[in-house]
């Protein structure tokens, strides 16, 4: 390991700590107004969508919303599947089993 | 630990104990981990042919532990750019790893530091997400940080070993994103999402997110995402109020 790469682990270590840890540390000795508990809820729900959305309808960078997205096609069955079963391993399966068969056949 | 909780606080029929809380972490996390796995090894394999190291390589994933800013890091390292460009884009990267914190801060005031800090260091969305499910669920279970343990080693391990098996077949694997591997967590994720949309601020907040998330697809370093998650939240909070002064 050169010397560049330790300090880039270093401070790359440092940065993610410093942003995971912090609001933890103090958390015994804060309280958060009710609104604010409130609005966390919807932190999940939101990051799920902001990160499916453009994997989905944008999986090279650019928009596709044609037939021979398998990224699209493949997730909005799994969507599906997850709407009517509410079982993960499931949706993943016949996700995957999906996106692969699509690439094939129609890629 | 959380001794000070008397079993009364237990709900009889459904009593936890702080193993069983860590083997629901893991296999709640398992899925995740499935998903996870392309990613380690995609990225070993990146890193090595980008020109890291081996063993910094396996160090950024065993100190770091952060996905999407190792993805970035060993892309901006293979383009030659600066050190201090490449800490401060891991810093942007893992700001949304602050809204996690602060999520779950409200149900983790009551453990020492010796449980925040190890927990700390390996928040990751998915340990994140599984483990905020974990705590809003209502039963009493004075062990739900074993929950989070459970899920957040779990996650640690698979990371280090598919980073390990990515590097050692990174020569071999000549374009591993060419398998379709990376549908894997997007299509975990759905899984996770679809049954969670089950009222009307949850939905306005989640289209919101998409609409943006997409909108801001161009802005670096997934500010876009920070701020598509902000402002679907904001959303969520006004429907909510809006819904119930009507």
């Amino acid at each position: 390991m050169t010397r560049q790469e330790l300090i880039l682990i270093i401070g790359m270590t440092a940065v993610t700590f410093g942003v995971r840890y912090p609001v933890l540390a103090i958390t015994g000795r804060i309280s958060l107004p009710r609104s604010m508990t409130d609005a966390l809820k919807f932190i999940p729900p939101a990051v799920l969508t902001a990160i499916i959305v453009p994997a989905v309808l944008m999986p090279g960078g650019e928009f596709d919303i044609g037939y021979t997205n398998a990224y699209l096609i493949a997730g909005s069955i799994a969507a599906v599947v997850a709407w009517r079963r509410q079982n993960l391993l499931l949706t993943i399966g016949v996700g995957m089993g999906v996106f692969w068969a699509w690439r094939i056949l129609i890629g | 630990m959380c001794n000070e909780l008397t079993t009364t606080d237990l709900d009889p029929i459904d009593v936890h104990s702080r193993r069983s809380e860590f083997w629901q972490g893991v296999k709640a996390t398992f899925p995740l981990v499935v998903g996870a796995a392309p990613f380690g090894l995609i990225f070993g394999a990146v890193a090595v042919n980008g020109g890291l190291s081996s063993q910094t390589t396996a160090a950024m994933s065993a100190f770091v532990f952060a996905g999407s800013a190792q993805f970035v890091a060993a892309g901006l390292m293979a383009t030659s750019a600066g050190i201090g460009i490449i800490i401060l884009t891991t810093f942007v990267i893992n700001l949304r790893h602050a809204l996690y914190a602060v999520s779950l801060a409200p149900h983790m005031k009551r453990l020492p530091q010796y449980w925040l800090l190890p927990l700390g260091f390996w928040l990751t969305d998915e340990s994140y997400l599984v483990t905020i499910e974990r705590y809003n669920r209502t039963d009493s279970s004075p062990y739900k940080h074993w929950f989070f343990f459970g899920s957040a080693i779990f996650m640690y391990i698979n990371w280090q070993f598919w980073t390990l098996v990515g590097l050692r077949a990174g020569q071999a694997i000549p374009n591993p994103q060419a398998w379709g591997l990376d549908f894997a967590l997007p299509v975990t994720f759905i899984g996770m999402l679809v049954p969670a949309l089950r009222n009307r601020p949850v939905i306005a907040s989640a289209l919101v997110a998409g609409a943006l998330s997409v909108a801001l697809h161009g802005l670096p370093n997934q500010l876009g995402l920070m701020i598509a998650v902000l402002l679907a939240v904001s959303t969520g909070v006004f429907v909510e109020r809006r819904s119930k002064v009507t």
